[in-house]
């Protein structure tokens, strides 16, 4: 007799109970959406969503429904006709505070959502959008890096006169001295306040010695280099609107920005390598700024800025220094456990930061944060380029002591913004240059057909696969067909469960398996076939088919795994996609052909006192 | 129905092996030649270079196309429709300046109304990088597998499954050399998934070898390897069947873009049945494989004797 002992059969059923469940929000379809976010600080409020509200029923726009989930506000709609020209308005309405962002929200059901359900989340080539692969060019990150312990070397050194003369030689720092005492000295103290600089072996003569930057020192710069490169992408996307935007690092000095759903290619080109900087100027203290804004007349010498929030300040026209001045910026906590910034500046900065703190010391100093971009735009059918210019004080704070080329802002009201605000110094001092060096657009229509035919040739390549089991093995082929189908939901929720990114490559992962997923059954059911020919009865026949198949199974499949975990190591994009979803297939098959499709049988026959297999 | 009359063939394969070697032989000279003196038409994932897929209202005027970029002093363009006579598949090579902004400037000089379905621009440094990654891939593939089957089975068998391998992955690269068919990264990933099918197809044939060495009282290989390619053989052609039925169904409505992937995974798969009845087995035979190569050590006894 052929019997799954009682807690086998359910535990498979549990098991297919939760792959059911988690392949279910793949059914529902999704609804056009409108994403709102906060940008930097800013996490949008229950009095957000009413607000949109009031201004959505002011305008008449009909929505389906509207809720703040994870800190964005996500707005369905039935149309595309209110999803566009909600976004419309809301853009002109919002400061710039908030991301508006097109978006599909999938319509997965409460309860469903409550239990983690979420659909797979389809690939670019699947929905449409761009893929960038940009390069930070790591040489310039290396050259910075040089110049500036070249300047520090030599205000280290200058205090005591140790050096004669200090050179750049490619990544080399050449010092040479008037005598050996003052090398000995200078080597003392670069130990002691520039250990960064290693003494290049060998180099060393009586008066002269060579310095390199430490290869820690070197790939901290370069990793500091590409983490402030993938911040400013990653506040530049948001100036783009793009929901689920994707901005990693990919190796050392690479960076990839997906964004799905943009169309406009050129503009997201544009964005990304837009240039950002910094300045810091004095508080105008002696006007009044309430008179200025009231008036419209802003004193000479003076300009009226704005916070971000769309507070006024008056602001010095004479600028301290600026963005290029700043070399790096840290956010750490002062000895009263409060947030602060601690910036370096280049030597230059340094000396005027050090006469401007001299003579305004206790007033208010503030950063401002500008942004040069261009946008291509349509206007009467002509594309034009719009350059245009943002402004806004980020900070504003009192200047409590002299300081030059270290300094720290303080006054700050979170670490969380203390930590912002250095990202955005480091940021605003963007000098690494980036280039894309691979991109991979898929427009909205390709998407459509992608996902279309890849539905489509899936179907089939399963509906003749299903019955071709059935014609083959009769009931067999059934349960076969049962174990396939059910492989092709396991597949469907671990995905889902992953979160993997459903590729057009990877749904040819998924075909691949349904081919050789009916394999394993082929095996087994051969083999039963055999042992019928040796006049055995069904029980001990189905026992030893799949007995004597396992072994078979297991080999097959773990060479075919080894293949597909190798893709998945070396494959980029595609290649990756596919290499997911053939081992994710290969894994479940296992389970469905063999544990199933046993007890299926087993069920069937296995009590029966049959002399024939339907098979 | 004679498919159903259950009755296990007895086709004399390894009698047929100077044939098959004389088969392989042809083709293998072919691809490498082919291989040899046309090489591969690779994709822009490995030169490098611009593609850009656009579709028109109406059947495209490919002439216009091509005078306009002429006229923008482009090089090395390749105009073409792509499944369509709408569709318009534009091909650059790496151009003196090479950048995203090619595009670009190319989609805006093309004017008004067309429908941007696709542009890929692959740097040429990424494109080096993708060659060395796909033929590093292709060589861990390899060396893994023939460790595995070394350790499950026996050195004759990790060769006699390797020479399979190399047998089916130049065979199938040899056809997209001959047909000029342009091969990227999605036709390198199917290539390794060729890998992949084809080892399962000699896997399985090595495990009934094995089985029927040790089962049976026969000691010559020749009528051994013969009864484990005739018990398989129902099995191997079921499995390739249902694997291009799948195949089929993506090859013809799967879309231009998964065409080529199909094609060489259907090539593989047709390469690799063959060559697992034919070349695998006969490798092995070659080799001097026999009984007692196959008796287990003591340990893996146990594990035999262990199994239900």
């Amino acid at each position: 007799m052929n019997h799954y002992p009682i807690w086998k059969n359910a535990l498979i059923v549990f098991f297919l109970f939760i792959s059911a469940l988690y392949a279910l929000p793949n059914i529902y379809g999704s609804d056009l959406a409108i994403q709102i976010s906060g940008t930097g600080d800013y996490v949008v409020q229950d009095q957000d969503v009413k607000n949109i509200k009031d201004s959505l029923e002011a305008n008449e726009i009909d929505y389906k429904s509207m809720g703040l989930v994870d800190r964005r506000i996500m707005i369905r709609f039935e149309d595309s006709q209110s999803q566009l020209s909600s976004k419309t308005l809301l853009k002109n309405t919002l400061s710039r505070n908030y991301v508006v962002a097109l978006n599909l929200a999938p319509s997965v059901p409460q309860w469903l959502s409550n239990v983690g359900g979420k659909a797979m989340s389809l690939g670019l080539d699947l929905r449409g959008g761009v893929h960038f692969l940009l390069e930070v060019d790591m040489e310039a990150v290396v050259t910075i890096a040089i110049d500036r312990y070249y300047n520090e070397l030599r205000t280290v050194l200058r205090e005591d006169r140790l050096y004669k003369s200090i050179r750049k030689e490619g990544n080399l720092l050449v010092v040479s001295f008037k005598t050996e005492n003052l090398k000995t000295e200078a080597k003392k103290l670069i130990k002691d306040k520039l250990s960064d600089l290693n003494i290049v072996e060998g180099s060393e003569t009586d008066l002269q010695l060579s310095l390199k930057i430490s290869s820690d020192a070197q790939s901290a710069a370069k990793s500091s280099a590409l983490k402030q490169n993938i911040t400013t992408l990653r506040n530049r996307v948001n100036e783009l609107g793009v929901a689920e935007p994707i901005i990693q690092r990919q190796g050392s000095e690479r960076i990839v920005v997906q964004l799905p759903g943009v169309q406009d290619t050129a503009r997201a080109k544009e964005i990304l390598g837009a240039v950002a900087t910094l300045e810091f100027r004095l508080v105008d203290e002696k006007n009044d700024l309430q008179t200025a804004v009231q008036s419209g007349k802003i004193p000479v010498g003076s300009k009226l800025y704005k916070f971000k929030s769309g507070e006024p300040l008056l602001l010095k026209t004479a600028v301290i220094v600026t963005g290029e001045n700043i070399v790096d910026a840290a956010s750490s906590v002062d000895q009263d456990n409060s947030p602060m910034v601690s910036i370096t500046l280049d030597n230059a900065g340094g000396r005027t930061m050090l006469d401007t703190t001299k003579e305004f010391l206790h007033h208010r100093m503030a950063v401002v944060y500008i942004e040069n971009k261009v946008e291509t735009i349509v206007e009467d059918g002509n594309t034009v380029k719009k350059r245009s210019k943002t402004q806004d004080i980020i900070n504003a704070a009192t200047i409590q002591g002299t300081f030059s080329n270290r300094f720290q802002i303080t006054g700050l009201d979170s670490a969380r913004e203390a930590r912002n605000l250095a990202l955005l110094l480091r940021a605003g001092s963007l000098s690494a240059p980036i280039e894309i060096i691979e991109e991979r657009t898929i427009g909205p229509s390709l998407g459509a057909d992608n996902i279309q035919k890849g539905l489509i040739s899936v179907l089939v390549g399963f509906s003749l696969v299903l019955f071709f089991m059935g014609w083959r093995y009769r009931v067999f082929g059934l349960v076969a067909n049962l174990a396939l189908t059910l492989n092709l939901v396991t597949i469907v929720s671990i995905l889902s469960m992953l979160q993997a990114t459903l590729t057009l490559p990877g749904i040819a992962g998924i075909v691949l398996t349904v081919g050789m997923a009916v394999d394993a059954n082929v095996l087994i059911f051969e083999r039963i076939k055999e042992e019928l020919q040796l006049n055995k009865n069904i029980q001990k026949a189905i026992s030893a088919g799949y007995a004597k198949a396992l072994l078979t199974i297991a080999d097959a499949n773990i060479t075919t795994l080894i293949a597909s975990l190798v893709l998945f190591s070396f494959g980029t994009g595609p290649v990756k996609g596919f290499a997911v979803t053939l081992s994710i297939g290969i894994i479940t098959s296992m389970f469905t052909a063999i544990v199933l499709s046993r007890a299926v049988i087993n069920l069937i026959y296995g009590g029966s006192k049959s002399e024939e297999l339907s098979i | 129905m004679s498919l159903r009359s259950f009755k296990l063939p007895t086709i004399d394969f390894v009698n047929k092996r100077k044939y098959a070697l004389v088969f392989s032989a042809l083709l293998l000279i072919v691809s490498i030649i082919s291989l040899g003196l046309q090489g591969l038409k690779l994709g822009i994932d490995f030169t490098g270079g611009t593609l850009i897929e656009v579709g028109y209202q109406q059947t495209a005027d490919l002439e216009d196309i091509r005078t306009k970029l002429v006229s923008a002093n482009f090089t090395g363009t390749n105009v073409q429709y792509f499944g369509s006579d709408t569709e318009v598949l534009i091909h650059l090579e790496p151009q003196s300046i090479s950048s995203a902004k090619l595009s670009t400037s190319i989609i805006q000089m093309l004017g008004e109304g067309i429908d941007v379905r696709r542009v890929e621009f692959v740097g040429p440094k990424v494109g080096e990088e993708l060659t060395n990654d796909g033929g590093l891939a292709l060589l861990y593939a390899l060396i893994g597998i023939l460790i595995y089957v070394a350790f499950r089975f026996e050195y004759r068998f990790a060769l006699g499954s390797i020479t399979a391998l190399i047998h089916d992955v130049i065979i199938t690269l040899g056809v997209f050399s001959i047909l000029q068919i342009e091969f990227d990264l999605t036709v390198l990933a199917a290539i390794l998934a060729v890998i992949g099918y084809s080892l399962n197809d000699t896997i399985v044939v090595f495990d009934r070898i094995r089985e029927n060495f040790l089962s049976t009282r026969h000691i010559e290989p020749v009528p051994i390897v013969n009864d484990a390619l005739n018990q398989t053989l129902t099995r191997t052609i079921m499995t390739s069947l249902t694997t291009l039925i799948v195949l089929l169904a993506l090859f013809y409505l799967g879309g231009e873009v998964i065409h080529s992937f199909a094609g060489a995974l259907i090539i593989g798969v047709v390469i690799g049945t063959y060559s697992s009845i034919f070349v695998a087995s006969s490798m092995i035979l070659a080799l001097g494989i026999s009984k007692e190569d196959m008796l287990p050590s003591e340990k893996e006894k146990k594990e035999i004797d262990a199994r239900p």
